[in-house]
């Protein structure tokens, strides 16, 4: 931060920096490895590698030369999920950027979720959805990917839309959840939870104790 | 302190203790409580059954009723802003629907309130981090349903009724578990990557006090998952949201209607007012108040601004006494206590055991009872393992998962809670980790009926900021539901109540009206609320900090 702090040793990047005095307003939201808010680049003393982490799930270092980056700016496409054609490859329809990927795999080296980002890319341009779903998945959207990558992509984006055509198309449909909902119109659930509401306490504590677990 | 994988000495020795009692664990059945053992544990150890934690409000329209101290604290509290300090008269944004909250609840309202037929540039979204911020992103276990053959919505409200000790608002239950399967394959439709079997099958577990395997997942980051696609879906839609913009106070208008709210933009600390002819209220809950001083699970934005502002238009507020702590919070490393471990841990197998290795209660019971045996085993019957800190928890034998479920699981399945001890040196296949309860959630809230209208024209609500639903305690994987459902419903009805409803002049008397009352009742002038965002810095530095500029 271009000061030099004293911070008891164990803090989180992020418990340091306020340990230290500063207060919030960006660059925190979870506060637990979820949401992506808190990306930082650091340094090491004498070591010119670039680091990257979430700052609410990294203990401090000493001589650790740190800056959090505001979420780095990147363009969402806009589309209409119904509308989308994953025969002929909607996500290098949507993101035709991808194909400029020169596999530096900067992406990868970047991840704090250590994702192989570069190979979700990878997968993506060749139209493996499923693939690109899936090795994107935990993805906290912290957007250090896109911040680090020559070909200006914006991989969290991409990874994103994938796993959304994976669980709309590529994945099964539950029958047993079309099922229920065609059931339900039936009526016959709203008919046993009337008798379920008038009961008296005594009487739903009885029903509720005599439940069976399945 | 030299560590041995992630533990020190001290702690390895009661681990080699849970290794040892293993084999003869696998095999054996444990029973759940009776009610009446229920009961026993809840009054002498749950620290909500504490009387001197909480005390009665002494304004407003809930006048009378039992809240935490911490609640009461930012209730009886005076408003940020004054009359003479804000002109309503130059409006920033005039819009049919403005929604405070951008997580789970507010965006689906957002989203129903389009399908509705609003126009997206008529409605506006405004919200104190980012979009998404939220404790919606940080749900890990799972959402219920009832949507397997051998299960029914029936079924399911019992498990809510019993589960909220028979307190909750049987129309909203009624709402919650109807919903629940359209919820589901709409999810679904919209492209959530639910976990599955390959021939499309839910793949469903039991949550606490369950009676069905009903809670439906997308590995340990279902909350993630479920956010990530409707906020994608919402920006698809074209609807407007301003971040790093925290209401500050609801508007009034002559006719007694809430007509929209003052935001503040947190870093340029400029004011906007926002008229508006339907109002939605999806601020989250009040983990970030540290009732009782317990760390929390909750996103650093869940100060539960929200009901101060809604209490001051008049809404009522319901089951507000009752306080949820989640059992599993880490206990160690120091650096992640209180965060979440989620239920789905032991839905999936790992038993919690004292430091001798040996389990000391079921590992399924609903969430407070479950607390409750918690903290008897540490601060009842010595049976805690200590912590370097001096902190006491139990442990959840996680090995125990691939053992049952086959090799990888955990790492399949739990991989944002193998991934967080990952950073800590622990690998939670090979060893057991330690847990304490911390604060999670708030059971009550702002009254409203079964189409989330509160009391107050104009003003809906969904999700945590509400009460009813859940009564006095919430099962896990209701409350994804709960954003969901009422989310929807608050949006439809907003959405609804929008299209005919006309704003008159507007005004904040009632904020002054209620500080009145406050100074009435001697409440002291120093409190203010909303609080926005809780202090944490350190007491050295804010003992320097001077406000020049
Ligand atoms: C760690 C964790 C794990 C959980 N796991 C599960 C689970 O597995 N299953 C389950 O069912 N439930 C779970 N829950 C509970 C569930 O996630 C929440 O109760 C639910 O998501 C609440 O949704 P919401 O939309 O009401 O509130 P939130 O998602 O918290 O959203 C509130 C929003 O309002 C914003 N806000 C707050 N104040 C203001 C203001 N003044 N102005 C404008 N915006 C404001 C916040 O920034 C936030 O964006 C979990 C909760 C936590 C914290
Ligand atoms: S893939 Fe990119 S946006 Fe996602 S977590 Fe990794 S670096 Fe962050
Ligand atoms: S950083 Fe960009 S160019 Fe490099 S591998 Fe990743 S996606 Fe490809
Ligand atoms: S604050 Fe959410 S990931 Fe760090």
């Amino acid at each position: 931060m271009g000061k030099e702090y004293r911070i008891p040793s164990g803090l989180t990047l992020m418990k340091a920096m306020e340990y230290a005095g500063y207060r919030y307003t960006r660059g925190a939201g979870c506060r637990a490895g979820f949401c992506g808010a808190c990306a930082t680049i650091y340094r090491l003393k004498d070591d010119y590698k670039l680091k990257s982490a979430l700052a609410c799930q990294t203990t401090v270092d000493d001589g650790m030369y740190l800056v959090q980056l505001p979420f780095t700016p990147a363009n969402k496409k806009k589309y209409d999920m119904e509308n989308l054609n994953i025969a002929h490859n909607a996500l290098l329809k949507e993101y035709p950027e991808i194909a400029r990927c020169i596999s530096c795999n900067s992406c990868t080296k970047v991840c704090p979720q250590e994702l192989k980002v570069m190979d979700y890319v990878q997968a993506s341009l060749r139209g493996d959805i499923e693939k690109a779903a899936d090795l994107s998945f935990d993805c906290v959207q912290c957007g250090l990917c896109a911040f680090r990558c020559p070909a200006e992509i914006t991989q969290y984006h991409v990874g994103q839309l994938a796993r959304r055509l994976n669980g709309k198309f590529v994945t099964p449909k539950a029958l047993h959840t079309e099922e229920a909902v065609v059931k339900l119109n039936s009526g016959v659930s709203k008919q046993e939870i009337s008798k379920l509401k008038v009961l008296k306490l005594d009487e739903i504590k009885e029903l509720y104790k005599k439940r069976s677990i399945e | 302190m030299k560590l041995i994988k992630g533990y020190p000495e001290s702690m390895r020795e009661s681990i080699e203790k849970v290794e040892k009692t293993r084999e003869k664990r696998l095999k054996e059945k444990y029973n759940q409580m009776s009610l009446e053992e229920r009961d026993d544990v809840l009054n002498k150890f749950h620290p909500d059954y504490k009387p001197e934690v909480k005390r009665t409000l002494s304004a407003g329209p809930s006048k009378g009723e039992i809240v935490p101290s911490e609640v009461a604290d930012l209730i009886e509290s005076y408003p940020l802003i004054s009359e003479k300090d804000i002109d309503i008269s130059n409006i920033d944004y005039d819009v049919d629907l403005l929604i405070i909250g951008g997580g789970g609840a507010g965006t689906m309202a957002g989203i129903w309130a389009a399908y509705e037929g609003i126009d997206p540039d008529d409605i506006l979204m405004t919200t104190k981090l980012r979009h998404g911020d939220s404790n919606s992103i940080m749900a890990q276990g799972g959402i219920q349903a009832a949507d397997k053959a051998n299960d029914a919505p029936e079924i399911h409200y019992l498990d809510v009724i019993g589960g909220g000790h028979f307190a909750n608002d049987p129309e909203l239950v009624e709402a919650l578990v109807s919903d629940g399967p359209a919820i589901i394959k709409w999810f679904e439709g919209k492209g959530v990557m639910f976990d599955k079997q390959k021939d499309g099958t839910m793949i469903t577990i039991h949550g606490g006090g369950t009676s069905r395997k009903r809670m439906h997942s997308a590995k340990d980051y279902t909350g993630m998952e479920l956010l990530r696609v409707i906020r994608d879906e919402f920006i698809n839609l074209s609807i407007p949201a301003v971040e790093f913009s925290p209401a500050i106070e609801l508007l009034m208008d002559d006719k007694g209607q809430v007509a929209g709210a003052v935001l503040f933009n947190i870093e340029t600390h400029q004011y906007y007012v926002v008229r508006a002819k339907a109002t939605v209220m999806a601020t989250g809950g009040f983990g970030r108040l540290h009732i009782q001083g317990f760390p929390t699970t909750n996103h650093y934005g869940a100060t539960a601004d929200g009901l101060a502002m809604a209490y001051r238009c008049g809404a009522r507020l319901r089951d507000m006494d009752s306080v949820q702590y989640h059992p599993t919070g880490a206990a160690f490393p120091e650096q992640i206590v209180g965060l979440l471990i989620t239920e789905k841990v032991r839905g999936l197998g790992a038993q919690p055991l004292d430091k001798n290795g040996e389990m000391f209660v079921h590992p399924l019971e609903p969430r407070d009872v479950e607390s409750a045996a918690f903290i008897k085993e540490c601060y009842g019957t010595g049976g805690g393992v200590e912590t370097p800190t001096g902190m006491q928890g139990v442990w959840l034998d996680s090995p125990m998962i691939d053992m049952i479920k086959g090799e990888g699981v955990t790492e399949r399945e739990l991989s944002a809670m193998y991934r967080m001890f990952k950073r800590f040196d622990i690998n939670m296949v090979e060893d057991p980790i330690l847990v304490f309860p911390t604060l999670h959630y708030q059971n009550g809230g702002v009254v409203i009926d079964a189409n989330g209208a509160t009391e107050i024209k104009g003003l809906f609500a969904g999700g945590e900021v509400t009460g009813g639903v859940h009564g006095k305690n919430r099962l896990m994987g209701n409350s994804l539901l709960d954003y969901s459902v009422f989310g929807k419903r608050a949006g439809i009805s907003a959405a609804r109540y929008a299209k005919k409803a006309s704003i008159g002049k507007l005004t904040l008397s009632h904020v002054t009206k209620y500080s009145e009352q406050l100074r009435k009742a001697g409440a002291p002038e120093s409190r203010k609320s909303p609080m926005i965002l809780p202090e944490y810095r350190g007491k050295n530095v804010l003992s320097r900090a001077i406000d020049i500029f």
